[in-house]
């Protein structure tokens, strides 16, 4: 493993998104759109906390109204990670990196990183301006029982495991499909099953637990440590280089 | 032009990993390659020597790019076996063979929403080479691109693409370069410019596997050439090929049509047969031009006939490439 080739594959694909206007559109708009609709849902939530049955109503819809925060790191780096791999062979720029020494794991790391660290900055900002907000605007018991709840740290924990599941998964279906349109909307769809359990807990159909948030983020965490290797194996420089008519 | 420096010969050798006795800088033998049920190209074998300029001719379709890709260790071959750079073709051999070689592939493939220089100096990354901006200064020398090295390579017209592609295929110093159709599509004065990029570069002795299916660039700057359709049908220097596949001829051009031909030609020493070429010419197969041009001449000045040229025929690569691609298309045709 080379670092060197890791952070030149990064680098370059940091500087080619910045360019790029589809994605600074995507990476700008969808977080945008995320972000608006949990801070209004905030601020029209009844304030009351007079027994416990309310009190959990109201964490449920506060858990609900995060929930639009979460799909920020599910799907803003689907579409990326579905255009990285498709998209290079389709402008015919994958043929000379893969001549190059460079291995099919530090390729791919290099691509998962330029994915992860601009979501993940997206992400936190996005949540951070919404927490600014509840701290500015919201009623006083609901800015309690976000800053004291789980909330926070469910959203910090599971940014990153989410957005880790979806960049594998569009890595993937990038590495094997044909065309971009395809491995984006794919590896958006591919991203929602994680996302499907966080909503089923914040629903109250799946009832929460510390084990059970534990036990979700180990497995997050571990697809995470083994797509990598996964995808690394699934891709194929002749598929890529002759288009599959191997 | 102003070539990078070429580092000659094998280096950063693992004995392990060695090919024995890989005294060239490609050994190919027996290589095939098939997709499926169809044969991209079968049972090849050369060798190139380091520092030599070696033309991979063929129709569209013969299996010339194939070939670059299977011995740059993008593809897999199905059976033979390789040695380049010193190092046998294996997928476990494919990094550091990947190191020593460098492709530029028909479409330079350039980042367009990057510059010049943003372009090479990922590249330099992925090659992990130590003083990376000196480097891309010296290749962007090479190919006289130092003052657009600022540029995005969407502005760049297809010549000037093409020379960023053979700057980042030089930064590597490789010690084997392949050049996939580096002309195709350029108009003749870009293909000019690439021309002597080429040449400039056999001059600083780096080894050049140049594939084509031009061949009055395969006839100006290689050392020897191979013909593919599937198969290779010839390999050697443009020369040797002629010589192999004509006979050495002269071509005799008088005022008038001989009366008698035969007289004139018949019992000459040195002439092997004669025919007319329809255009009022005499062509004579001879066994050596030098002995037999005079003794035609004195048997023409004898026989009356007004004598306009005496010349020995030349054939280009052309006609040597035409010859064995019409041949295989005459023999597709016979099966069919």
């Amino acid at each position: 493993m080379s670092r060197t080739r890791i952070r030149a594959i990064f680098v370059k694909e940091l500087r080619d998104y910045r360019r790029n206007r589809f994605i600074m559109v995507t990476m700008a708009l969808m977080p945008a759109i995320f972000i608006v609709l949990p801070i209004l849902d905030i601020f029209v939530l009844p304030a009351v906390r007079a027994s416990s049955a309310a009190s959990s109503a109201l964490d449920k819809r506060i858990g609900l109204s995060l929930l639009y925060m979460l799909i920020i790191p599910a799907v803003v780096p689907a579409t990326l990670a579905g255009y990285s791999v498709v998209g290079e062979r389709e402008q015919g720029t994958l043929e000379p990196v893969l001549t190059t020494p460079v291995r099919a794991e530090e390729f791919l790391l290099g691509k998962a990183l330029a994915v992860l660290l601009p979501t993940l900055a997206i992400v936190y900002a996005m949540f951070g301006i919404f927490l600014a907000c509840v701290k500015l605007f919201a009623q006083p018991a609901i800015a309690t029982a976000i800053f004291s709840g789980q909330h926070v740290l469910v959203q910090l924990l599971f940014t990153p495991l989410l957005a880790g599941w979806s960049i594998w998964v569009g890595l993937m279906i990038s590495a094997r499909a044909s065309d971009v349109r395809v491995a984006q909307q794919l590896g958006m769809l591919a991203s929602l099953p994680p996302l499907a359990v966080v909503a089923l807990l914040s629903l109250g159909v799946i009832h929460e637990s510390v084990a059970l948030a534990v036990g979700l983020g180990t497995a997050l965490l571990v697809v995470d440590a083994v797509g990598w290797r996964v995808v690394a194996a699934v891709f194929d420089r002749e598929r890529l280089v002759t288009g599959g008519r191997t | 032009m102003n070539p990078t420096s070429s580092t000659k010969g094998p280096r950063r050798e693992d004995p392990s990993t060695i090919a024995q006795g890989a005294a060239h800088a490609l050994e190919v033998e027996h290589l095939t390659k098939r997709f499926g049920e169809r044969t991209a190209f079968s049972d090849v074998s050369f060798t190139v020597d380091y520092g030599e300029v070696f033309g991979f001719l063929g129709p569209n379709g013969a299996g010339k790019t194939t070939t670059v890709r299977t011995l740059g260790t993008l593809l897999t071959p199905s059976t033979g076996s390789a040695t380049v750079a010193g190092l046998a073709l294996s997928r476990a051999n494919g990094v550091e063979i990947r190191r020593r070689i460098a492709i530029m592939p028909e479409s330079p493939g350039l980042y367009g929403r990057l510059t010049v220089f943003e372009n090479l100096r990922c590249f330099a990354g992925l090659y992990e080479l130590p003083n990376a901006r000196e480097r891309i200064d010296r290749a962007l020398r090479a190919v006289n691109l130092v003052d657009r090295a600022n540029d995005l390579c969407a502005a760049l017209s297809k010549g000037l693409r093409q020379r960023v592609g053979l700057a980042r295929a030089l930064l590597s110093d490789p010690q084997v370069l392949f050049l996939d159709e580096p002309t195709s599509g350029l108009d003749p004065v870009a293909s000019r410019e690439v021309h002597e990029l080429i040449d400039g570069l056999r001059q600083g002795g780096v080894t050049i596997f140049l594939t084509t299916h031009r061949l009055e660039e395969a006839e100006r700057l290689c050392d020897r050439v191979a013909i593919l359709n599937t198969t290779l049908r010839t390999i050697g220097r443009p020369d040797e090929l002629r010589e192999q596949l004509f006979r050495k001829a002269l071509i005799v051009r008088t005022l008038a049509p001989l009366a008698k031909p035969e007289g004139a030609f018949g019992g000459v020493r040195g002439v092997e047969n004669w025919q007319e070429d329809g255009s009022g010419a005499y062509v004579i197969a001879v066994s050596d031009p030098t002995v037999a041009a005079p003794e035609i001449t004195r048997s023409l000045v004898a026989a009356g006939a007004d004598v306009l040229s005496i010349a020995e025929s030349h054939h280009s690569l052309e006609d040597v490439y035409l010859e064995l691609v019409d041949e295989d298309v005459e023999a597709k045709v016979g099966c069919s």
